[in-house]
C-alpha cells in the first residue's frame, strides 16, 4: 500500500474541495483498500467521507432516497426497502458477506471495480489499470468475463449485485461536484469499456455520489434476484438476473430486466423488455425475450457457457418474478 | 482528535486517535494506512484477530466495531476514531457470566461442539457469530449458514460451527 | 511389560471416548499463538518481492527507491545477498523429493512465477510492504511451459524414486490382452484441476536472534524437526544453535510439510542483519509454492458380464517442476483395492514451469481414486449393476500387489452400515430417475483407501511429585487433535484426570518426532506416549510396592490398575496407594521416560495396512441451470481404533468438505502464456463456504487391528479420498452427465 495524505471531511463541499489529482474518496473502503494492497489503486490522498451527513434513508417524491453512506446492510434491512423494494434488498443480500455489507456503502457499491484477474495482478498488463498496456484476458483466463458490450481493449465485468437491481429499478444517482449537483439516470452511470476501459463510470473528477434515488415503482409483488455463481454464497456472479414485472392478470404490463456478471455495466436490453409488455407471462414469452438478449452475445475463449446460462437464467428469473416466488437467499434450491 | 474540518495530514505525520478496545480506552498515534487488523496484531499484541487473506475474502479478521461485525483488514484504523472495538480477546466480557475465567457462551459452545480444528479462523467465526446473533436476521440453519458464509474454514468445521451457534441461539447462557 | 493401554475402570477411561480438545480454551480466546505472532525486541519485518515471469532470468533489480524509504533496513536480492551454500544437498529437508531444491536468491534464474526475487527488510510491516512495491525488476523472459497436455509426449518415468512413495508394481497377467478380450470394456481419461492448499494461516517464519549465535525460530511447519534440519543444513549450523517451535499451526493439509522459502529468507536476513526477522507470506504468495498438481489419467477396465474384472490399467501423467521430481502414489491404489488377474499400472512425470508440487491431503489417492472410482461407477452403469454390488464382486481380502492379507479391512462393513444409514436401498438405478421439483436428485457412492502408516517417533513423559504428567514431542498438532489424544492416553495410562496431564508439541527441544502427515501421528506418537507412560507406571508401581506397609507389597504389576490418581489392586480396589505418596516415599520429584515407537516390522512382514472408506453422497442439481448442491454425505470409515470419536469425526467431516471443494469448486487457473496462476485469492479460488455444506454424517465401523498396541490406523486423509468420486457419481446419477474432469463447474452440466 502506497503512502498517502489523509483528510477527514465534514461536509460534501469540504470533500469536493479537498479533491485533486490522485485523490480518492473513501467510505466503507472494502474495495479501495483491497485494491491499494495490490498496488492497483495508489491514491496520493484519501478523503474520508464517512462523517458526511449522507447516512439516511428518506422518503423522496414517492420513492426513497438512499444516502450515499447508508451501508449495504442498513439499506437491505430497512423496513421500507424490504416492503417496497424487495428486489433491491435481495440483490444486496446476495452479494459479498455480512461483514462486508456492514461496511460497504451505497455510493461505494456503485464504484466497485471489476474482479478481472489481470486487472488485479500488477504483474500483468491491463488496459483498465494501465491504459495502453494491453488486455491479456482476451485469449487468457476469461471464464468470468463479459459476453456483452466488451471491446478489444477490455472484457471485464462489473461486479456489483446491488447495481443490477438499481438498473432494473431505474434509480437515479445524485452526485455533487466542483460544478454543483446533477442527477444521472442509472443506465448512464456505468459505461462500456470502449477505448477508455480505465473509466468505469461517467462521474467527472471530484464528483461524489450523494444519494441514490429510487422511483416509486418498486415491483414489490413480482420480482426476483437470481444469482448463479461458483459456490452457493460469498462469490461473484457468473450470471445474475434482476427482474421486475407488473401484471394485469396474466398479461405483462411493465417489465424490467437487468443482468449481472455479463458486461462492463449492468446489462439491460430495452427491446427485450418492450417485447415482454402486452404478452402473457409464460415460459414461451420469456424464452423469446431471452433469445433476443443473448442473440447479441459475443463470448470469449472460455466463457461461451455464459450465453446459454444467461438465456436459461433469464427465463427462470422471469418465471420466478411472474409467479411471485423470488429466489430465496438462504434456501439455495433455485425456486 | 481531528476536527471535522481537518486540514490534510501529510503522509509522514501520525494521527492521534482514540479507540476503546475490549473496554479499554486507548490513545494511539497511527499512520493513515494502518489497518485496524495490523494495529491490533502488530502494535497492540492482540494477535487473536487473524490475518488470513488481508482482502476481505476469508473473515478470519472479523471484529466487532461498535457492536457490528466487520473485516478488520479492510478497515483503516484512523477512520474508526472514537469507536468501540471488540476482539476475540474481549468476547468473554460480553458474555452473561462475566469473570476472569468465564467464557462467552459461544466460546464454550465452540469447544463443546468441536467447532474448530486448527483454530485459525476461529476468532473470526466467534466474532462473526456474536455479530450475527446481534443482527437478529438468522434463525434457521439455512439462514445461519448464509449469514456465516463470510467466514471461511479450510479445516471444514462448518457443520459443528452451525451446531454451536444454534445451541447458543436456542439455549443461550443456560446451555 | 503389559501393553494394554489402561486396565483402569471404565469411569476414567478417556481413550475411545469423545473428549473436547484440550487446546480449545486457547483457541477460542485468541491466546493460541501462531508462527507470525511471536515477536522479539527490534524485530525486522520482511516482505517478499516475487517474479512476474515463470521462466527466464532477472536482468536488473533497481532497489534505490525502496532503500530510500525511511524505515527500510535493507533490500536483499541475488546480487547483494550474503554468501550461501550452493550445494543442493545442504537444502534437503526430511520429505523433499529427488532433485535440486529451490534455493532462494541463489542467482538470477527464474524457475517459476511468483519466485522470490528480493526481500525488503524494514522496521515495520507497512514500510516493508510499501517499499517492496517500489522495487523495479527487469527480466529476460523465456516462453514458459505449464500446459501438461502439451507435454504428455515428453512424460518420463522418474529415474530416482521419492522416499516413501512406492513406484508402480511390476505388471501381473496381461492387462492389454485381457482388456482386448473382455466382453465389457471401459477406457476413459480423467483429470482434476491444480489445487492449492490454502490453509487459513499464511506461511510465516519469525527468527529470533538469541545470545551466542543461536536462534529461536517460529515456523509454520507440520513438524519442527524438518525446519531444524533444513535451516541447519542450509546455513551450516548445529542443531543446538537452532531451536524451532510451532505450538499451533493454522492449517497444513500437507502444505506445511516442507520448510518454505520464507523460512530460509528470514534466517538469511536475520544472520545478515544480526536482528530478529519475521516474514509472512501474503495470500497471493500462497500460490507460489506447493500444490496438488494436475494429473492426466487413463483408466481401462475390462470385465465379464457378471462384473468380474478381467483387466485393469491405470496410467497417470503427473506434473512436477523443472528442478525436482515430485512423486505421488496415484495408480497403485487401483492394484490394491480390487482383485484382478491382469493389472498394469504406470506413472510418469511431465515437467512444467511452476514451483514443485507437494503433498496435499491424501496425495495421490484423491486424484487416483477419483479416476478409479468414477470408472467403476461407469462400469456398473454399463453392466446394469448396483455400484456397491460391483465393488463387492471384485472385493479382495488379500492385498494383491504384495500378495499378503490385510491386517484388517472392514470395507464391507463400511458399505453395509453406510448404505443403511444413507438409505441406499431406496435408490432407483436409472440416471435422471429421481427428482424433487426442478431439481434432479442423484445418489452416488465410492470407496476410499489410504495407507495406515507408522513412523519412528519418540515421546517424553515426565511425572512430577504433585501427580502431574507432561507429555511432549516435536510433531505438530495441525488441527487433528494430537494434543488431545496424547493427553487422553497419558491420563488413562496413569489413571489421572485429563486436567492433570499436559501435552506439549511443536518444539525441537522435546523428543524427536517426524512431521505430522500421512495420518501416521496418532499411531506413531500415540504408541510412543503409551509406552513412555507404561514405563513410568511400572516405575511408580515399584516405588509403591516398596513403601513401608504397602497395601501393594506382594502385588504383581499385571494385577494392578491405575485409577483416580492411585494404584490399586485390580481384585481389591480398597488396597491402593496414591501415586503422589509413592513418589514421595521413594524420594522422587520426577520420573522421566522417553518412549519410542515405530513400525512393527514383524507385523509388516505378514500384513498390509490400510484404512478404508465407503462414502455416500446425495446431490441435487437444478435441471435447467446446472447448480449442484451436496445435500447429504454419509462417510463410513474403517480406521481401526478411534481414540477420540469427537475429534476423529471432525477429521472426517473436514476432509469431506475439502472433497466437496475438489469436486465442485477448486481450480487454480493457469494462463499458459504467462505460466501464472491467475485466480490467486480466496475470492476467486473457491473453497466451500458455510452455505455449501449441509448434512455430513460419519460412521466409524468397528475394526480390530494389531499393527500397533493402540490398534489405531489414522483418520487425517481417509475422509477425503473417495468423496470427489462419489460426488461425480451422484451428479451422473442425477443428470446422466459424466464429468471426468474436476471441478464439476456449471459449464460442464449445461
Amino acid at each position: 500500500m502506497n503512502r498517502f495524505d489523509y483528510v477527514r471531511a465534514g461536509t460534501v463541499a469540504e470533500a469536493v474541495g479537498a479533491f485533486g489529482d490522485g485523490a480518492r474518496f473513501i467510505a466503507g473502503g472494502t474495495n479501495l483498500i483491497d485494491l491499494m494492497k495490490y498496488e492497483v489503486e495508489k491514491p496520493g490522498r484519501l478523503i474520508d467521507i464517512t462523517r458526511l451527513p449522507l447516512q439516511g434513508i428518506e422518503e423522496h417524491e414517492g420513492g426513497l432516497r438512499l444516502g450515499a453512506l447508508a451501508t449495504n446492510a442498513k439499506v437491505a434491512y430497512d423496513a421500507r426497502v424490504a416492503e417496497r423494494y424487495p428486489l433491491l434488498r435481495n440483490a444486496i443480500l446476495a452479494g459479498a458477506s455480512a461483514q462486508l455489507r456492514n461496511a460497504a456503502t451505497t455510493g461505494g457499491n456503485l464504484l466497485q471495480r471489476t474482479r478481472c484477474y489481470y486487472f488485479y495482478d500488477a504483474g500483468t498488463p491491463c488496459n483498465k489499470r494501465e491504459p495502453g498496456s494491453g488486455c491479456p484476458a482476451i485469449g487468457g483466463v476469461n471464464r468470468i468475463h463479459a459476453i456483452f458490450g466488451a471491446s478489444d481493449q477490455c472484457i471485464a465485468t462489473h461486479p456489483s449485485d446491488m447495481c443490477i437491481a438499481l438498473a432494473a429499478l431505474e434509480a437515479t444517482v445524485r452526485v455533487s461536484g466542483p460544478d454543483g449537483e446533477r442527477a444521472i439516470p442509472f443506465a448512464e452511470f456505468h459505461r462500456l469499456p470502449g477505448n477508455a476501459p480505465e473509466k468505469d463510470t461517467t462521474l467527472k473528477p471530484g464528483e461524489i455520489v450523494v444519494s441514490v434515488d429510487l422511483p416509486e415503482r418498486g415491483f414489490a409483488r413480482n420480482y426476483t434476484y437470481l444469482k448463479l455463481r461458483d459456490r452457493l454464497s460469498y462469490a461473484f456472479a457468473l450470471v445474475s438476473v434482476a427482474a421486475g414485472l407488473e401484471l394485469d392478470g396474466d398479461t405483462i404490463t411493465t417489465a424490467r430486466l437487468a443482468l449481472g456478471g455479463v458486461a462492463h455495466k449492468p446489462w439491460r436490453n430495452q427491446e427485450a423488455e418492450a417485447l415482454l409488455v402486452g404478452q402473457p407471462a409464460t415460459r414461451e414469452t420469456f424464452a423469446k425475450a431471452a433469445d433476443l438478449i443473448v442473440a447479441e452475445a459475443k463470448p470469449q475463449s472460455e466463457n461461451g457457457f455464459k450465453v446459454e446460462l444467461a438465456r436459461r437464467a433469464i427465463v427462470r428469473g422471469l418465471e420466478q418474478a411472474a409467479a411471485g416466488t423470488p429466489q430465496s437467499l438462504s434456501d439455495k434450491r433455485i425456486q | 482528535m481531528l476536527l471535522d474540518t481537518s486540514p490534510p495530514v501529510s503522509a509522514d505525520t501520525p494521527i492521534g486517535i482514540t479507540l476503546t478496545i475490549n473496554g479499554q480506552r486507548r490513545e494511539l498515534q497511527v499512520a493513515p494506512w494502518t489497518t485496524l487488523l495490523d494495529l491490533l496484531r502488530e502494535r497492540l499484541d492482540l494477535t487473536g484477530t487473524k490475518k488470513g487473506c488481508d482482502h476481505g475474502q476469508c473473515g478470519a479478521c472479523t471484529v466487532l466495531v461498535n457492536g457490528t461485525r466487520v473485516n478488520a483488514c479492510l478497515t483503516l484504523a484512523v477512520m474508526k476514531d472514537g469507536a468501540e472495538i471488540t476482539t476475540v480477546e474481549g468476547l468473554a466480557s460480553l458474555g452473561e457470566r462475566k469473570g476472569s475465567n468465564a467464557l462467552h457462551p459461544i466460546q464454550e459452545a465452540f469447544i463443546e461442539h468441536d467447532a474448530f480444528q486448527c483454530g485459525y479462523c476461529t476468532p473470526g467465526q466467534l466474532c462473526s457469530a456474536v455479530g450475527m446473533m446481534g443482527e437478529g436476521h438468522a434463525h434457521s440453519r439455512d439462514e445461519i449458514r448464509e449469514a456465516m458464509s463470510g467466514n471461511i474454514c479450510r479445516c471444514g468445521a462448518y457443520t459443528n460451527i452451525v451446531d454451536a451457534i444454534e445451541d447458543v441461539m436456542q439455549h443461550g447462557a443456560a446451555r | 511389560m503389559a501393553t494394554q493401554i489402561s486396565p483402569a475402570s471404565g469411569t476414567d477411561r478417556h481413550v475411545g471416548s469423545p473428549r473436547s480438545r484440550v487446546d480449545g480454551p486457547a483457541k477460542v480466546t485468541g491466546l493460541a499463538k501462531y508462527a507470525a505472532e511471536f515477536t522479539a525486541e527490534g524485530l525486522v519485518h520482511g516482505y517478499i518481492v516475487t517474479s512476474t515471469i515463470a521462466r527466464g532470468t532477472v536482468t536488473a533489480i533497481d532497489t534505490a527507491a525502496a532503500r530510500a524509504v525511511p524505515g527500510v533496513v535493507k533490500v536483499l536480492t541475488h546480487d547483494n545477498r550474503p554468501d550461501m551454500s550452493e550445494d543442493p544437498k545442504s537444502y534437503q529437508d526430511m520429505v523433499g523429493p529427488p532433485g535440486v531444491p529451490y534455493r532462494p536468491l541463489l542467482d538470477a534464474n527464474v524457475l517459476f512465477s511468483g519466485q522470490p526475487v528480493a526481500v525488503v527488510l524494514a522496521e515495520d510491516f507497512e514500510t516493508a510492504r510499501y517499499a517492496a512495491s517500489l522495487v523495479k525488476v527487469t527480466y529476460k523472459a523465456e516462453t514458459p511451459k505449464t500446459d501438461i497436455d502439451a507435454l504428455l509426449g515428453e512424460a518420463y518415468e522418474p529415474p530416482k524414486k521419492r522416499d516413501g512413495i512406492k513406484p508402480p508394481p511390476e505388471p501381473w497377467g496381461d492387462a492389454d490382452g485381457a482388456y482386448a478380450k473382455a466382453p465389457i470394456q471401459l477406457r476413459q481419461q480423467y483429470r482434476m484441476a491444480n489445487e492449492h492448499h490454502n490453509p487459513m494461516e499464511p506461511h510465516a517464519t519469525t527468527v529470533v536472534v538469541e545470545e551466542g549465535g543461536t536462534f529461536t525460530v517460529y515456523d509454520k511447519i507440520q513438524g519442527v524437526a524438518n525446519t531444524q534440519q533444513y535451516l541447519t543444513g542450509a546455513f551450516g549450523l548445529k542443531p543446538e544453535q537452532v531451536r524451532v517451535l510451532n505450538p499451533y499451526l493454522g492449517g497444513g493439509f500437507g502444505g506445511g510439510l516442507r520448510p518454505q522459502f520464507q523460512a530460509f529468507l528470514a534466517m538469511l536476513a536475520a544472520r545478515d542483519l544480526n536482528r530478529s526477522v519475521r516474514i509472512v507470506l501474503t495470500r497471493e504468495q500462497m500460490w507460489s509454492f506447493t500444490y496438488r498438481a494436475e494429473a492426466v489419467q487413463t483408466v481401462s477396465l475390462g470385465a465379464d458380464r457378471d462384473g468380474t474384472l478381467q483387466a485393469l490399467r491405470h496410467d497417470a501423467v503427473h506434473g512436477t517442476s523443472h528442478y525436482e521430481d515430485y512423486q505421488e502414489n496415484i495408480v497403485n491404489w487401483s492394484g490394491t483395492l480390487y482383485a484382478c488377474d491382469n493389472v498394469k499400472l504406470t506413472y510418469k512425470l511431465a515437467k512444467i514451469d511452476t514451483a514443485t508440487p507437494g503433498d496435499m491431503r491424501a496425495p495421490g489417492a484423491v486424484s487416483g481414486l477419483f479416476a478409479l472410482e468414477s470408472a467403476m461407477d461407469e462400469l456398473a452403469q454399463d453392466l446394469g449393476k448396483d455400484p456397491i454390488e460391483l465393488r463387492l464382486i471384485n472385493y479382495t481380502d488379500r492385498e494383491p500387489i504384495e500378495d499378503k492379507p490385510f491386517g484388517s479391512k472392514a470395507l464391507k462393513a463400511c458399505f453395509t452400515q453406510g448404505a443403511e444409514r444413507f438409505g441406499w436401498a431406496k435408490r432407483t438405478p436409472q440416471p435422471r430417475s429421481m427428482r424433487e421439483g426442478r431439481e434432479l436428485v442423484g445418489w452416488g457412492v465410492a470407496s476410499g483407501i489410504w495407507e495406515a502408516l507408522m513412523m519412528p517417533s519418540k515421546v517424553r513423559a515426565v511425572l512430577t511429585g504433585d501427580g502431574k504428567l507432561e507429555l511432549g514431542n516435536s510433531t505438530g498438532d495441525i488441527g487433528t487433535g494430537t494434543y488431545t489424544i496424547l493427553t487422553q492416553i497419558g491420563a488413562d495410562s496413569l489413571g489421572l484426570s485429563m486436567e492433570d496431564v499436559t501435552t506439549k508439541l511443536g518444539d525441537t527441544s522435546l523428543a524427536e518426532a517426524p512431521v505430522a502427515g500421512g495420518s501416521w501421528t496418532a499411531a506413531s506418537s500415540g504408541t510412543a506416549a503409551m509406552k513412555a507412560c507404561r514405563e513410568i507406571a511400572a516405575q511408580v508401581f515399584v516405588l509403591a510396592r516398596q513403601m513401608d506397609d504397602s497395601p501393594l507389597a506382594n502385588a504383581d504389576f499385571e494385577r494392578v490398575v491405575f485409577t483416580g490418581g492411585r494404584i490399586a489392586l485390580a481384585d481389591d480396589p480398597s488396597r491402593s496407594v496414591a501415586i503422589t505418596d509413592a513418589m514421595k516415599a521413594g524420594g522422587f520429584d520426577r520420573i522421566e521416560v522417553v518412549g519410542e515407537a515405530g513400525p512393527d516390522s514383524d507385523f509388516a512382514k505378514e500384513f498390509e495396512c490400510f484404512t478404508h472408506q465407503a462414502v455416500f453422497v446425495e446431490v441435487k442439481v437444478d435441471e435447467e441451470l446446472g447448480q449442484v448442491r451436496v445435500t447429504r454425505v454419509v462417510s463410513a470409515i474403517a480406521a481401526g481404533k478411534i481414540l477420540n470419536p469427537k475429534t476423529a469425526r471432525s477429521q472426517i467431516i473436514g476432509a469431506t468438505v475439502m472433497g466437496i471443494g475438489s469436486a465442485l469448486h477448486e481450480e487454480s487457473m493457469l494462463d499458459h502464456r504467462l505460466g501464472r496462476f491467475m485466480n490467486r485469492n480466496l475470492g476467486e479460488y473457491h473453497v466451500p463456504a458455510h452455505a455449501d455444506i449441509h448434512d455430513l454424517d460419519v460412521i466409524f465401523v468397528d475394526e480390530e487391528d494389531k499393527a500397533n498396541p493402540l490398534g489405531v490406523k489414522g483418520v487425517g486423509e481417509i475422509g477425503i479420498v473417495g468423496t470427489a468420486a462419489a460426488i461425480a457419481n451422484a451428479v451422473h446419477h442425477a443428470t446422466g452427465k459424466r464429468v471426468r474432469d474436476m471441478p464439476i463447474t456449471v459449464e460442464k452440466l449445461l
